[in-house]
């Protein structure tokens, strides 16, 4: 059944996929197993993506059937399944940039691969970061941005960084169409990935102590 | 430099005839729409362009007269603030609405067209997109919602649509709709305005016309991103009807381009770009229409400039198939010998200068790749020199290195 359920996932079978999770929780499965069949085909989907054999549609219509699932569960057995993640990451569009699909897949290939995300979503102020750093306590914050003005909004996330003496505790990578090795050095960033799967190496890197 | 500012006009206006042709021009023309930064060069903040047409025409007529590009686009990319406020349009954010002063705007992603809707787009897309789409996308047309049908005015139908005209919440959003209509004539004065100025000095205006590509019109302002990505796989039928009932509509667009001195019609595409939709899913719902488009401009003496922001590496085999020395496809992200060796001979190509090189790198670093882009794509013509994306912030000392060196070193 578990396998059934990552099968219907991962080759698109969104209303079955629901079905089928419905059917199981209801003839008394755990949600330990739910979980680990949406883990499972996560896993698969983003690889698939990073093999270039599933574009934007496929991560799309899986992601919706993941996230359905995953609501079929209560949310204390959700958080009672969750394993120990590989890392923490905080992660978010910069201020004065609202585009979010980029983070969103960025954030999609770093949960499939075992990282916990917290996502803050678009237009996120220098100050609202350094707060999350220093709350969440992150071990990578990940910056997007889809404009040339993000370039500053970058800088200044990371001066402010200093500023609130955080620097040293997180690593920052950023990413985004208009970004490059050139904009990290402006920035004062510590990597910068070209695409999704580059922030997944960039992030098993460093959470190998590398 | 003794020329005639009607000589400079036609030698420029020449020079990028050839270049899409590709004949060898003079030299490598520039062109490039630069975005925000006639505005901060000039020292006008971006939402003060936006709302003071005299301004914008100045920061525009600055930026032109210092960098004399060889097409101009002057103060179109800054869109209108009075009307999107007067109309309360929904799917952007701008400056000072949203964003702060300096910001370029930017999309609101949304579903603006649900996806139970295809039908009733296909049906009468008109009736679709007054009474459905215009209430989304303007608060201020809220009262549109009950505009009725003008398939329906035959006979003695006309009466429901006089009748529900007087309605007050319909005089409030009539009245609303006149207002804007009015604060754009006076925008696209301004435009005119500013093209017979920038003519007197020798400049031909870089643009005659805008279109879409047909899967970008249906995916952008009315079904999103993550809902047209997902009526790839969920609903393919009706997302291919709807793509192709958009084709002709983006074809009428781009025929305003037709007659003018520079029939140049703009397509930014959008969602076709590598990544986003696998080669099958771009052969069967992106490239056709999208090449139905260009291939009707091309029929009707319309140049095609196909501005694409993305990697489009592996779409590098359909754009081949465009009619030979018409069209004019600009890169962002691409191994430009690449590009040429495959769309030499058959399309005239530009762009990939980093734009972030224009802030963060020095003139010499500018000058460097310039070099390196007309040595590898400049060869016997064929390319217009661009930055890779429109560029909103640069030091002015970059662009000049930009524009200075590819006029001396562009020459053939």
């Amino acid at each position: 059944m578990k396998d059934l359920l990552v099968q219907a996932i991962t080759s698109m079978q969104e209303e079955e996929a629901v079905a089928l999770a419905a059917h199981m929780l209801g003839a008394g499965a755990q949600a330990q197993t739910i979980l680990e069949a949406c883990r499972e085909a996560m896993c698969i989907v983003g690889d698939r993506y990073e093999r270039r054999e599933y574009f934007l549609p496929e991560l799309v219509v899986s992601g919706e059937a993941l996230k359905r699932v995953a609501a079929l569960i209560r949310p204390e057995a959700r958080q009672a399944a969750t394993g120990e993640p590989l890392a923490r990451i905080v992660i978010g569009t910069v201020a004065g940039d609202i585009h979010d699909i980029g983070k969103e897949i960025v954030a999609f290939m770093l949960t499939a691969n075992e990282f916990e995300v917290r996502d803050l979503g678009v237009d996120v102020s220098a100050g609202r970061f350094v707060h999350e750093v220093g709350e969440a306590r992150p071990d990578i914050l990940a910056l997007s941005g889809f404009l040339t003005l993000a370039y500053d909004s970058m800088k200044q996330t990371v001066a402010a960084l200093g500023a609130a003496g955080l620097r040293d505790r997180v690593k920052v990578m950023i990413g985004g169409a208009p970004m490059d090795d050139g904009v990290r050095d402006y920035v004062g960033a510590d990597a910068y990935g070209p695409d999704a799967m580059a922030a997944v190496r960039i992030a098993r890197r460093w959470s190998e102590g590398g | 430099m003794s020329e005639t500012p009607e000589v400079l006009y036609r030698e420029r206006q020449q020079r990028i005839l050839d270049a899409v042709a590709l004949r060898k021009p003079d030299r490598v023309p520039i062109v490039s729409p630069f975005q925000l930064f006639p505005y901060t060069y000039a020292g006008v903040p971006f939402r003060e362009a936006m709302y003071d047409y005299a301004r914008a025409r100045e920061a525009c007529h600055k930026f032109a007269g210092d960098f004399q590009p060889d097409a101009d686009f002057g103060p179109v990319l800054a869109y209108p603030g009075k009307p999107l406020e007067t109309l309360g349009l929904k799917w952007f954010r701008w400056a000072g609405h949203g964003l702060p002063g300096h910001a370029v705007y930017q999309f609101v992603e949304g579903e603006y067209m649900t996806a139970d809707e295809y039908d009733e787009f296909l049906y009468d897309p008109s009736h679709f997109l007054a009474s459905k789409w215009l209430p989304r996308s303007f608060g201020a047309l809220a009262a549109f919602s009950d505009f009725p049908a003008m398939r329906r005015m035959m006979w003695f139908g006309w009466t429901g649509l006089f009748a529900s005209l007087a309605r007050p919440e319909m005089r409030q959003a009539l009245a609303a709709a006149l207002q804007a209509g009015e604060e754009l004539s006076e925008w696209f004065a301004s435009l005119a305005r500013y093209a017979a100025e920038i003519k007197a000095k020798g400049f031909p205006q870089a643009y005659a016309g805008f279109s879409w590509t047909p899967f970008d019109l249906v995916g952008d302002t009315l079904r999103g991103t993550r809902g047209i990505m997902g009526d790839v796989i969920r609903r393919p039928e009706k997302l291919l009807a709807a793509v192709e009932k958009a084709t002709p509509i983006a074809i009428e667009y781009g025929l305003a381009a037709a007659g003018a001195d520079l029939p140049l019609c703009w397509i930014w595409p959008h969602k076709g770009s590598a990544g986003f939709l696998s080669d099958r899913q771009y052969a069967r719902f992106y490239w056709p229409f999208l090449r139905e488009v260009i291939e009707a401009l091309v029929a009707r003496g319309v140049i095609p400039v196909i501005y694409f922001e993305g990697d489009e590496t592996p779409r590098l085999k359909h754009l081949a198939e465009v009619p030979p020395g018409k069209v004019w496809f600009h890169f962002a992200t691409m191994d430009m010998a690449r590009a040429k060796e495959v769309l030499g001979g058959i399309a005239c190509i530009s762009g990939n200068l980093p734009s972030h090189l224009l802030l963060t790198g020095t003139p010499e670093d500018v000058r460097r790749c310039c070099r390196s882009l007309i040595d590898t794509c400049g060869r016997d013509g064929g390319y217009i020199m661009d930055t890779s994306v429109m560029v909103d912030e640069a030091r002015p000392e970059n662009v000049r290195a930009m524009f200075d060196f590819t006029r001396e070193y562009g020459v053939y």
